[in-house]
């Protein structure tokens, strides 16, 4: 239905989006998924013949949209970043506007009343697209892209600006289209990918990061199991804490081990990661037996689509190794008692 | 085409351009007409309209700044070129829905040819030909006004910028008259729209003026056509 193969987009000397490819097929609702700059919505600029690719080619229904832009964006619904509003016409008047402009020949009245009545517009179009709220100015634009019904339709991010029961309607309404459509939409809200998405491509710095299921990325990321446990010391004292994280970590499979808030009174929590394949939680409980310890809580947690999100987005990013210049200067001082005192002395002079 | 024509008309009188426009345009040449032709006591309508030149110059400015500059400054020209429809489609819906609201407004000359009809004798041929005369200017400007229309977000920008253009063509007799060398000074009235229009105003049709005003107008809408379709590869 869409096919896209090494898509790329530079301004100037700036790289937009680089050598991207992808397919969609017809019932299919795929997420675009990326923090802001990533390239989304250029690349939805582009499959919808907004802005043209510095190279690469994209079709739609078989057809080049370059080209054959006109038999292309026919089959198109497109809702922008910001919807294309004439804000000086009623809700009708504009789409009965789209309507001619699409060269649209459903019957007009009945056309228009259920594209109106799906997304929930029936009681404001008469109204100047200027009064109204910015939910109901999204909906307008979500109507737009619907009228003459078009295989694919192309939303980047529709539920900007909803209240939270609107979002919901809309979720559905686009659940609802995923049926009979084909689908693109944008966000960088994860929940929302999530709920509405047959298939995610995650979108970075406008290359593409990860391209499935949310399942099926997660187990591509990460092999590890993440769990959070909450174990109780003998003392209930902030010292418990420092013995039972080495514990852990003595523990074979662990990779990491975190001491997280307290709790309850003198009880922590840890975050904990275990490697591949390794069950740790058996020898958990021995440890905890040999030390008189107990388990109150044991959660697994698996990989969010967060997590995944993170951890895709800001993989490039380089942790900074420390080399001379940025160690630490400690300072060693014998103090009155005799002992010997380490203190740490930050650059730059800070106390 | 149709549909960015008739929107474009009805956002012309709900944005009340329509009507500033016409206003102005009927007060101003209704006093050229009272100055120029009532009380002069003449039924000759030329003078009258070479007055116009400068109305017409300085008004068909209001009508094409926005015609451009705002879609791309509210982003509907997304919409627009996301849909199933090409660029010369845009640019002539809104080309044709001013020039037909400069017809509406120059149309105002047969009330005049009406009122003088009572007073004496009209010479219609002249009349008409000053009235196709006014119509080719009007479609060259317009193509012009909305070329400029389309390199800017900002329609004041667009109409000022505009007005300056259409001025200094205006102004090019009088560059031209300063020109010692005849080659050149050739070259520079070929480009004048007043020796044009006013030849037209004297009863003169000429064909090559036509062809120069309606190529005006085909070549600034081209130039619009190139301004959408370089945005898409900027």
């Amino acid at each position: 239905m869409i096919e896209v193969k090494h898509l790329t987009k530079r301004y100037g000397d700036k790289q937009a989006v680089n050598d991207i490819s992808f397919k969609v097929e017809k019932g299919e609702i795929l997420g675009f998924l990326g923090p802001n700059g990533a390239g989304k919505s250029t690349t939805m600029n582009m499959l919808t013949g907004y802005i043209s690719s510095t190279s690469g080619q994209i079709l739609i229904n078989g057809t080049d949209i370059l080209e054959e832009p006109i038999k292309a964006k026919a089959s198109i619904g497109y809702l922008p970043e910001i919807p294309p509003l004439y804000v000086d016409m009623t809700v009708d008047g504009y789409l009965g506007f789209v309507y001619d402009l699409k060269k649209c020949k459903l019957p007009r009245k009945a056309h228009l009343n259920d594209v109106c009545a799906l997304c929930q517009l029936s009681n404001v179009r008469n109204r100047l697209i200027r009064n109204l709220s910015k939910g109901y100015k999204q909906r307008v634009g979500l109507a737009q892209a619907l009228i003459n019904n078009p295989p694919v339709l192309i939303l980047d991010e529709p539920t900007v600006g909803l209240d939270p029961n609107q979002i919901i309607e809309i979720r559905t309404l686009i659940k609802k289209l995923g049926k009979s459509h084909t689908v693109i939409l944008s966000s960088h809200i994860l929940p929302e990918i999530q709920a509405v998405c047959d298939r995610i491509i995650i979108i970075n710095k406008g290359v593409v990061a990860a391209d499935g299921t949310a399942d099926e990325i997660a187990k591509n990321i990460t092999n590890e199991h993440k769990m959070t446990l909450r174990i109780e010391g003998d003392t209930h004292t902030a010292a418990d804490k420092d013995k039972i994280v080495s514990a852990i970590r003595k523990i074979d499979g662990v990779k990491y081990v975190r001491a997280d808030m307290e709790r309850e009174k003198g009880i922590y929590d840890y975050d904990v990661e275990a490697e591949e394949k390794v069950d740790i939680r058996r020898a958990l409980n021995q440890m905890c037996r040999e030390n008189n310890w107990n388990i109150l809580m044991l959660q697994l947690s698996d990989l969010t689509l967060e997590d995944i999100f993170l951890r895709i987005t800001s993989s490039d990013i380089q942790v900074p190794r420390s080399d001379e210049s940025s160690a630490p200067v400690i300072d060693l001082n014998v103090n009155e008692k005799g002992e010997l005192v380490a203190t740490e002395k930050q650059n730059g002079g800070q106390e | 085409m149709g549909a960015i024509y008739r929107r474009e008309m009805g956002a012309f009188f709900t944005s009340g351009v329509a009507y500033v426009f016409l206003t102005v345009f009927f007060l101003l040449s209704g006093i050229f007409f009272y100055n120029g032709v009532i009380l002069s006591g003449t039924t000759e309508t030329s003078n009258m309209f070479g007055s116009m030149f400068i109305i017409v110059l300085f008004l068909i400015p209001i009508l094409t700044m926005k015609l451009m500059s705002e879609e791309k400054k509210n982003r509907t020209d997304q919409g627009l070129l996301t849909a199933p429809v090409g660029l010369w489609s845009i640019v002539l819906g809104k080309y044709f829905s001013a020039l037909t609201l400069f017809i509406i407004a120059e149309s105002i000359v047969f009330v005049y040819s009406i009122i003088l009809g009572y007073l004496g004798n009209i010479v219609w041929t002249t009349l008409l030909g000053n009235y196709f005369a006014m119509l080719f200017l009007g479609a060259g400007f317009i193509a012009i006004g909305i070329f400029v229309s389309s390199l800017t977000e900002n329609q004041m920008a667009s109409a000022v910028a505009s007005m300056l253009v259409l001025f200094m063509l205006y102004l090019l007799d009088t560059f031209a008259a300063n020109i010692s060398n005849e080659t050149l000074k050739k070259i520079v009235l070929s480009f004048s729209f007043y020796s044009k229009y006013i030849e037209f105003t004297r009863g003169v049709f000429s064909l090559p003026s036509v062809v120069f005003f309606i190529s005006t107008a085909f070549l600034f809408n081209f130039f619009t056509v190139r301004v959408l379709d370089k945005r898409r590869w900027g």
